[in-house]
C-alpha cells in the first residue's frame, strides 16, 4: 500500500522545508507540485529529496491538484494525501486518511468542523459556511467543510475524477466530482492550526465571489 | 448638423473601412464583415436621422428611440461580456493542459529508470 503526499506549494520558501520534514515520516512517498514559484519553493523541495514536479507559470490550486495527482498516478500510489504548504495540516492525522481509506472510503476530507472550533477566527467560520452553502446549491452535496485542503484519494478515486478548474474553486469542484462518481465520501476531524502566516494567506472577500462565479460556470457544465 | 452627429458618423465611417480592411487581409469571414458592415451602418442611420429609432422604439413599445438604443447596448455589451468570460475560462484551462504536459513530460525524464 503506497501512501504518497501531494503538496501543492506557490511561494511558500519560508515554510516548505519544515512542512516536508514534518510529512515525511508519515507517507511513503512526497510529491510537490511546485506552481510556478518566483521564489526558491522549488530548489528547497529538491534539497529534501521528494519528488518535485514544476509549473513552469503559476495556473493555481486545482490545476496544481491535477498534475499532482497524474504524477503520484504514474508513481503508482494507492493513496493520495493532499495538504497545504503553509503548515496548517498536521501531518500526524495522516493514519487516520489512510484507516478511512482502508476502510473503504474513496475520497476522504478533513473536516475543521467535526472538531472544536476554537482557533477557527469568526470571518473563517462565515466563509467555510459560505463555501459549504454554495457547494450544496450548486452540487447538491452538503458536506462540513468544503474548502478544506486536508483530503485523501484513493486510486480508483484518482482515475475516476476530472478537475477542471484552476483556482480555489477545485476544492467545492472535488466534492462534485465525488458525488457525480458515486464515489463512497468521508470525513474525518482535523484539528486547525491557524498560524499567522497560514492566515496571512488566507482568501479575500472577493476571491471568494471569484471562486463562486466559477463554480456556477462549472455547474453550467463549463 | 449636431457635433456628436458628425463624430458618430465619421467613427462609423472609420469602422467600416477597418471592418472592409480586415476581411481584405482575411481576418474576418464573410457573415462577420456583414454583420459589423450592418451594424456601423445602422449606427449611422441612426446618428443622421434620429426618428429612424423612435420608429423602432414604438414598434417594440420603449418610449424613446435614445433610450432603445441605450437598452439594446447594454444587452449586446453583457452578452459581449459573458462570451468573453467563458472564452478566457476556455483559454485557462488550454494553458493549464499545456503546462501540465510540460510538467508531467519533465517528470518523467527525471523518473526513468523507475526505482
Amino acid at each position: 500500500m503506497k501512501v504518497i503526499a501531494v503538496i501543492p506549494a506557490y511561494n511558500e520558501a519560508s515554510v516548505i522545508g519544515e512542512v516536508l520534514d514534518r510529512v515525511r515520516g508519515h507517507v511513503d512517498e512526497i510529491i510537490v507540485v511546485n506552481d510556478g514559484s518566483s521564489d526558491r519553493t522549488g530548489e528547497i523541495a529538491s534539497g529534501r529529496g521528494v519528488v518535485v514536479v514544476h509549473h513552469v507559470i503559476n495556473r493555481g490550486l486545482g490545476a496544481s491538484l491535477g498534475t499532482g495527482f497524474a504524477a503520484a498516478h504514474r508513481r503508482g500510489a494507492d493513496v493520495v494525501i493532499t495538504l497545504d504548504a503553509d503548515g496548517q495540516h498536521d501531518p500526524a492525522e495522516i493514519p487516520k486518511f489512510v484507516e478511512a481509506i482502508n476502510g473503504g472510503a474513496d475520497f476522504v476530507v478533513g473536516s475543521r468542523m467535526l472538531t472544536a472550533l476554537r482557533g477557527m477566527p469568526l470571518h473563517r467560520k462565515l466563509a467555510t459556511f459560505a463555501g459549504n452553502a454554495a457547494t450544496y446549491a450548486l452540487f447538491g452535496a452538503w458536506v462540513t467543510d468544503s474548502q478544506s485542503g486536508y483530503r485523501a484519494l484513493s486510486r480508483h478515486a484518482i482515475e475516476k475524477i476530472d478537475i477542471r478548474t484552476n483556482r480555489m474553486e477545485v476544492s467545492s469542484e472535488l466534492i462534485a466530482e465525488s458525488k457525480r462518481n458515486r464515489l463512497s465520501y468521508r470525513e474525518v476531524p482535523i484539528a486547525a492550526i491557524y498560524t499567522e502566516y497560514s492566515l496571512s494567506k488566507g482568501q479575500s472577500f472577493f476571491v471568494g465571489l471569484k471562486t463562486l462565479a466559477k463554480l456556477v460556470l462549472r455547474r453550467l457544465g463549463g | 448638423m449636431l457635433y456628436i452627429q458628425i463624430l458618430i458618423v465619421a467613427f462609423a465611417l472609420f469602422a467600416i473601412a477597418r471592418v472592409v480592411k480586415q476581411y481584405k487581409e482575411g481576418r474576418l469571414t464573410r457573415p462577420l464583415l456583414a454583420f459589423w458592415s450592418c451594424f456601423w451602418l445602422g449606427a449611422a442611420i441612426v446618428a443622421l436621422l434620429p426618428d429612424t429609432s423612435t420608429i423602432a422604439a414604438r414598434i417594440v413599445g420603449v418610449g424613446r428611440g435614445a433610450d432603445l438604443v441605450i437598452y439594446v447596448s447594454l444587452i449586446g455589451v453583457f452578452y459581449l461580456v459573458f462570451r468573453m468570460y467563458v472564452k478566457v475560462e476556455d483559454l485557462e484551462r488550454q494553458i493549464t493542459r499545456l503546462v501540465r504536459k510540460l510538467a508531467l513530460e519533465d517528470f518523467d525524464k527525471n523518473q526513468s529508470p523507475k526505482p
